[in-house]
């Protein structure tokens, strides 16, 4: 019954997602584009999340694999994109297919790479998976920057302008509705167990590794959809801008908002998007306050701010 | 053959350099089965106490270089290894009993402030480090040997046998061992292993502090974001040799040093940052307990 009515949901949102498009061109560019910018950073920090906050291995290269995403799509739609748009009988379905098209090969790409990190650092505990990941991430931006055909160390332009309000939003929802159903179901309870204790699970008969690269599969899927996203979007891509801060402003979103909480992390996401624009006369602090954020929450409030609880349980009375 | 042997010195003095940032590494995961992320930070400190306190000794002893050179050495040295105290202290110890993951975090966030509190401090830009030695080529026929290069070789390797010589022979160091093989064991023989987390704190950081000053005075551009790379890189070599392993940290220091030498000679310069976590993701993948490291069975 449960799957049922979330499916009606997903459904209906989709739809009031699809209508809000078309009146998506109204807001002021600015605020656009930070609602843009906010979907982005759910559909990282949600993805991440799966990851970090529900199957407990800590990845900090999250952003090698947007990179992936976004620059494989991007070189699609900039090197094929017209003779797909002509094939798919031109305009603008043509290009919103061609659009599609490419975030899937961004999940696809992105995806493939996550298999290849994850099959051999995931067999390892937490912190050698960090470094791996960190190192891995360093690894992409090297190799892109010596990539000439996307552009190399200058950059890559000449990206068209696909990225629009439906899919974006559409993303934000099914990763969302993907998680949520995930890690509620049967099958998703194993990627919590292998987060609250390997050896048990391991015990309970769980192939522990299979799930962690399952996690770190779909986690690096999404990751590369919202590059393709952001690619899109901004236009302009250069390697420098998925580089080791990246990857931590998304953890810092997924600690922030409680490791495997979904609203929390989802929260959390807006918050530091708008953040450092609503900061910007400090925005030569704001690293360091990002750090004094993190030490003094692993201090206080390991958890993060929402922890385990659901956030509606915030507005409810205590029975 | 002289270019190899050239590479092969350059590629030692590289690796000396890794070697004295992934003792630290090593050590501090011997006593607390944890990886320091501010490490890296702390090579960057180090090199930041010699910018500020290397003219001032220069004008101090004008005529002694290599003394004033000295005491800047040991200066950072302190400097750093207060430092290493004082976070262990403040940011770690709070945490001895908590989930890893947690105090992960904690020291990327440690790592984080150094780095741009480090902007806000020393500014930016990057600086450029005072020659305290000025650099004369010791040798430059066949082979071009500087002495900077001779000082940083000769300092590590006084610096590494005298921690052999604390770990192996004095008290402290016995319990350093002691620690490393089991904490509680060790509590119950009445070590008191906070002064001993400490002291193993204090020597990672000063190694460290020493491998940013020779570093900086032989490549003498500093910034705040310097230690990010070395850092990441000596923990590959300490990852490689087998971490909590000394010995194994020398090893693979040496051996990474060398690699990248050959790779950024033989390859092309621009492959140097990736072939570090290249060699990492393949030890882990076919010997994820190093070199020399030993495999551990879990209990539960």
């Amino acid at each position: 019954m449960a799957t049922h009515k979330n499916a009606i949901l997903f459904t209906g949102l989709t739809l009031l997602i699809f209508a809000l498009n078309f009146v998506s061109g109204a807001i002021n560019a600015y605020y656009f584009q930070i609602l843009i910018y906010i979907g982005i950073s759910i559909i990282l920090a949600t993805s991440l999340n799966l990851i970090n906050g529900y199957t407990g291995q800590f990845s900090l290269g999250h952003a090698g694999f947007m990179a992936i995403g976004g620059y494989a799509s991007a070189a699609l739609t900039h090197y094929y994109g017209a003779g797909m748009i002509a094939a798919m009988g031109g305009g603008s379905f043509g290009e919103q297919v061609t659009f599609f098209l490419s975030l899937v090969l961004a999940g696809a790409t992105a995806g493939a790479a996550g298999l290849v990190v994850g099959v051999p650092s995931l067999r390892l505990k937490g912190d050698y998976l960090a470094i791996t990941t960190l190192g891995f991430g360093e690894i992409i931006r090297v190799l892109i920057q010596n990539a000439e055909f996307v552009g190399g160390a200058r950059g890559f332009t000449g990206i068209s302008k696909y990225t629009n309000f439906f899919w974006v939003f559409f993303m934000v929802l099914v990763v969302i509705y993907l998680v949520h159903n995930l890690t509620t179901s049967t099958f998703g309870r194993a990627f919590l167990s292998v987060r609250d204790d390997e050896v048990a699970s391991e015990a309970m008969g769980i192939n522990t590794t299979n799930y962690k690269v399952i996690a770190f599969l779909i986690g690096s899927v999404f990751a590369g959809i919202a590059g393709a996203l952001y690619a899109h979007f901004v236009l302009y891509l250069n390697p420098e801008d998925f580089g080791f801060l990246r990857s931590i402003e998304i953890v810092v979103m997924v600690i922030l908002g409680g490791m495997g909480n979904l609203a929390g992390v989802a929260i959390a996401a807006v918050i530091l998007t708008i953040l450092p624009e609503a900061l910007r006369f400090v925005s030569n602090y704001r690293m360091v306050i990002y750090a004094l954020m993190l030490i003094i929450l692993m201090l206080v409030r390991p958890q993060g701010i929402f922890g385990d609880r659901k956030v509606s349980s915030f507005f409810k009375r205590p029975a | 053959m002289n270019e190899f042997l050239q590479q092969v010195i350059n590629g030692l003095s590289l690796g000396s350099v890794y070697a004295l940032i992934a003792l630290g590494y090593t050590m501090v995961y011997g006593v607390l089965k944890f990886i320091n992320f501010a490490h890296g930070d702390v090579y960057m400190l180090g090199a930041y106490s010699g910018f500020y306190l290397g003219p001032m000794l220069q004008r101090a002893m004008p005529n002694n270089p290599v003394i004033a050179f000295i005491i800047t050495l040991i200066a950072s040295m302190i400097i750093c290894a207060a430092i290493g105290v004082t976070v262990e202290r403040l940011a770690y110890k709070p945490l001895r009993n908590a989930p890893r993951l947690t105090v992960l975090i904690t020291a990327i966030g440690v790592s984080l402030l150094f780095e741009y509190g480090g902007q806000l401090v020393f500014g930016a830009t990057p600086r450029s480090f005072p020659q305290i030695i000025p650099s004369v080529n010791v040798i430059s026929q066949p082979l071009v040997i500087s002495n900077h290069q001779l000082i940083i070789l000769g300092t590590a390797i006084f610096l590494m046998l005298l921690l052999n010589f604390i770990v192996l022979k004095t008290k402290l160091g016995t319990a350093i061992r002691a620690v490393s093989y089991n904490v509680q064991a060790a509590s119950l023989m009445g070590i008191n292993t906070n002064v001993v987390i400490s002291f193993t704190f204090a020597l990672g950081s000063a190694l460290a502090a020493a491998a940013g000053v020779l570093f900086s005075l032989n490549y003498p551009s500093i910034d705040p974001l310097m230690g990010i790379l070395p850092g990441l890189k000596a923990f590959v070599a300490a990852v490689l040799g087998g971490i909590g392993n000394i010995a194994g940290a020398l090893v693979g220091s040496f051996i990474l040093g060398l690699v990248e030498t050959f790779v950024v000679g033989y390859l092309s310069p621009t492959y140097r940052d990736a072939i570090a976590f290249a060699i990492l993701i393949l030890i882990l993948l076919f010997k994820p307990s190093g070199i020399l490291g030993k495999r551990e069975i879990e209990k539960v």
